[in-house]
């Protein structure tokens, strides 16, 4: 018996130090391949820009001849780098070597989830709002919620393209051949391609991006410039680019974003938020109409999350469209057919089962997440990946997806303030919800609108996958019903809604010289 | 002699507040279960929390309300020998909260299984006893339930593997017990495809940190009676905090200091009968509830060979 003792407590130990061996979690994307894009659309410097008046609107001074003493000191510079790489600075190459586009992608996401999080509420009950002029103070500026997460993506992304087509006009126009193409001595550490140099495309996105979140994520300026400075090592230290190519990529994409920050400070996002005056004027005008007003479901009552937000400049149609596009009225609150669509719901969360809550789980994407945005910027990323683009495809793909999101959150917004319509838990107290209740009016739901919007672009993009996307929509839009959040109205109004944003994005893709 | 097989039930069951792992029974007390007999019983637990620790700030939260969390489990002892007893357990539970809009949560959750061995228990002189304890335990989930759905969730859906070392005197009817317990926890896969802690994770695999608790009870051993107090520390040994006004998380530390109290009777006329009560509250804690809990247990041995049920005499020295 002893012995049987001794050997099931060394079985049990050997098991515990077998499985703490084996702990570790690794992401999805921790250990990508370099990007290796099947074309370097080395056309893309004609392909229609959203702000940028034309692609040589900026000026990039011509880069220095291969056989100069500047050039020759910058291949030094990266030789002596590659004499002595440490761990880090190889896994900082293989990093960044996935793709720019897809990094930064994954870095905002980040940014977003951590600024996430709704403010804890004043002694008096009253909430205080985040404030970008002092933005490290409690509640610290921004409140990353889904619209102001899609408009971020959409700045970034938007400028981002932008940038890149620049930087492929003059790479096409200067035709610097890359630094392991010059030298042969000099590693290609990323692999070897035919894109020239100058400027340096690592170097216009670090310098596009950071300036962008120095307005949109104010808190994260000094990560942000760390990352700036990753990036641009990795594609020295890789051979991919010289210290030239990173000074004129960086300075290109920060005169670029300039535009976009500019337009960011009077696209009307900055008053959103709106006072009380106008929190109130909703509730009177709402009641005026004969309709039961909508009303916050926290303790104590929080104002509702950017109610202005529909009056944001959007960007692929104007501003008279946003109430062009906008859904129908929904079912007066004092009908039947409206109780029948709460009783439904009330129906649907009495015994859900575990496949219902993993639909909703799985689309929750609250609180201290990336929000619905982010989730399908995930999807796509994921995809993209396994389509082998040019960075220049990469960040036109992803600018037409979040564009296409913040106009869809604008729409999405406009119409729940036009109508102001209460919750099924509002109408009906006994629906408890599977996941946290979002802290705007019901009418028309945000995820159908925003995954019908962002399916109908990808369709558009990868035909192939069209009917995942199309599936993975329809289920975001049920998970919203199944988890008693919304009435099937609002998920069916929400996804005309997407898809006419959708069908606008895909207008553009049309045209935009990228087909 | 009947081991209290209920205790660590009910700490661990605190936890589920925030929900330490809720498994069933790991055994903390220092009796064993006679060869051939099989002890089995019902329990009843509620516990229930209206302020917690986000990290280390204590709050409430006006959209929860008081959440509680009512347990109703099997349990039960087998003797393999009188040195060696397999424990196992199963709770069904289930959690709500008082305010708010959040759906309530419930079903069976973990099943533990436990061995329990003595390889030593010596006399000391006329009136003391010393014995030492070690237990190894195993506990995963008995259904697909969702981890990530803190705090209604039944529990962490993590696979556990526990290591116990247990040390006992007794001087009279006076006894003092001591034990460490290291957990390892498996990973954990949750619905979503990605999610941040202090950082953001582009996976739906959790790593899940180990936990150590240390516990020590007092109290008396009598020919029927147990009286004792306790308390316990449970520390997990890695995790991150919640942050302002954020949910919960599998992975949070959730550490928990607890005191408790414990009762058992085995009634004169049926000795095969035992009757336990206790509770206990959570002094201080991080990322967790702040939980009051009771518990209320019925238990009864069934002798499976032709022995005599060993007499319930839950006193060491009288049995040596």
């Amino acid at each position: 018996m002893k012995k049987i003792i001794s050997l099931s407590i060394f079985a049990a130990l050997s098991s515990v130090i077998y499985f703490s061996c084996n702990k570790e979690v690794h992401g999805r994307t921790d250990n990508l391949p370099a990007l290796n894009p099947a074309s370097q659309d080395l056309n893309a410097g004609s392909w229609k820009t959203v702000l940028l008046a034309s692609p040589d609107a900026i000026a990039v001074a011509a880069p220095p001849a291969t056989n100069t003493p500047a050039y020759i000191g910058d291949l030094n510079e990266i030789k002596g780098y590659q004499e002595n790489l440490s761990d880090d600075a190889i896994n900082n190459i293989r990093y960044w070597g996935a793709g720019g586009v897809l990094r930064w992608n994954e870095i905002i996401r980040e940014m977003v989830a951590k600024h996430n999080l709704p403010p804890y509420q004043n002694e008096d009950g009253t909430y205080p709002a985040p404030n970008s002029v002092n933005p490290f103070n409690y509640p610290q500026f921004p409140f990353s919620n889904p619209p102001f997460a899609a408009r971020a993506f959409a700045y970034i992304s938007a400028a981002q393209y932008d940038a890149l087509v620049a930087c492929w006009y003059y790479k096409k126009l200067y035709n610097q051949p890359a630094p392991y193409t010059v030298d042969a001595s000099v590693n290609a550490m990323n692999g070897k391609n035919d894109l020239p140099s100058y400027p340096s495309e690592a170097a216009v996105l670090a310098g596009v991006t950071s300036e962008i979140t120095k307005l949109m994520f104010p808190t994260e300026v000094a990560n942000i410039q760390q990352k700036v400075e990753d990036e641009e090592l990795a594609a020295i230290q890789s051979g991919t680019a010289t210290r030239t190519d990173i000074n004129a990529g960086e300075a290109l994409g920060r005169q670029i974003a300039a535009l976009f920050t500019a337009r960011a400070k009077t696209d009307h996002a900055g008053t959103a938020g709106g006072n009380p005056d106008i929190w109130s004027a909703f509730v009177t005008n709402t009641t005026a109409r004969g309709e039961t007003p909508w009303f916050s479901l926290e303790t104590p009552k929080r104002p509702p999350m950017l109610p202005l937000y529909g009056n944001v400049l959007p960007f692929l149609f104007d501003s008279i469209t946003v109430t062009k596009i906008r859904p129908g009225y929904p079912y007066s609150t004092k009908s039947g057919e409206f109780e029948e669509q709460n009783k439904a719901a009330y129906v649907q969360i009495k015994n859900p089962t575990r496949e219902q809550e993993r639909i909703v789980q799985f689309w929750a994407d609250g609180a201290g997440t990336y929000t619905p945005t982010g989730h399908w910027n995930a999807i796509a990323a994921e995809d993209f990946i396994k389509q082998d683009y040019s960075e220049v495809l990469w960040a036109r793909n992803m600018a037409l997806l979040n564009m296409g999101q913040m106009d869809a959150a604008i729409v999405c917004w406009n119409t729940k303030y036009f109508y102001f319509n209460p919750r099924p838990t509002q109408m009906m107290p006994e629906i408890k919800t599977l996941t946290g209740i979002p802290n705007f009016p019901s009418y028309i739901s945000g995820h159908s609108t925003f995954s019908e919007a962002a399916s109908t672009i990808l369709d558009h993009i990868i035909p192939a996958n069209a009917a995942k996307y199309e599936a993975l929509s329809a289920e975001a839009a049920k998970s919203r019903f199944i988890a008693g959040i919304h009435t099937q109205m609002d998920c069916d109004s929400g996804m005309v809604a997407g898809k006419r944003v959708g069908n606008y994005a895909v207008l553009r893709a049309e045209h935009d010289g990228a087909e | 002699m009947q081991p209290i097989i209920k205790r660590n039930v009910f700490t661990l069951l605190v936890l589920v507040l925030f929900q330490l792992a809720a498994h069933a029974q790991t055994d903390i007390d220092a009796i064993m279960m006679g060869q051939h007999n099989l002890c089995v019983g019902p329990m009843y637990s509620h516990s229930s929390w209206k302020n917690y620790w986000e990290g280390t700030l204590k709050r409430n939260n006006q959209n929860l309300g008081t959440v509680s969390t009512n347990m109703y489990s099997i349990m039960g002892v087998y003797g393999i020998t009188d040195r060696l007893n397999f424990l196992f357990g199963a709770p069904y539970i289930s959690t709500k909260a008082s305010a708010g809009t959040l759906h309530n949560s419930r079903g069976i959750q973990d099943l533990s299984l436990w061995l329990k061995w003595m390889p030593l228990e010596k006399k000391l002189g006329k009136n003391s006893v010393f014995s030492i304890y070690g237990l190894a335990g195993y506990s995963a989930p008995l259904t697909n339930y969702q981890a990530d759905y803190l705090p209604l969730t039944l529990g962490l859906h993590s696979r556990n593997l526990s290591g116990r070392l247990m040390l006992d005197y007794q001087h009279r009817g006076f006894f003092v017990t001591a034990s460490g317990t290291y957990q390892y926890r498996s990973n954990i896969k949750i619905d979503r495809t990605s999610y941040y802690t202090t950082e953001m994770h582009i996976t739906n695999k959790v790593d899940m940190p180990d936990m150590a608790e240390f516990n020590a009870r007092t109290g008396f051993r009598s020919f029927r009676w147990i009286t004792e107090v306790f308390f316990e520390q449970n520390r997990t040994l890695g995790g991150f905090d919640i942050r302002r006004n954020d949910m919960p998380f599998p992975s949070n530390r959730m550490n928990a200091s607890i005191g408790g109290v414990h009762i058992k009777y085995v009634p004169k006329k049926l000795p095969a009968l035992s009757l336990e009560a206790g509770g206990s509250y959570v002094l201080k804690g991080r990322n967790v509830g702040q939980a009051t809990e009771y518990n209320a247990s019925v238990f009864y041995i069934f002798p499976l060979s032709h022995k005599k049920i060993t007499t319930p005499h839950t006193c060491k020295l009288c049995r040596l």
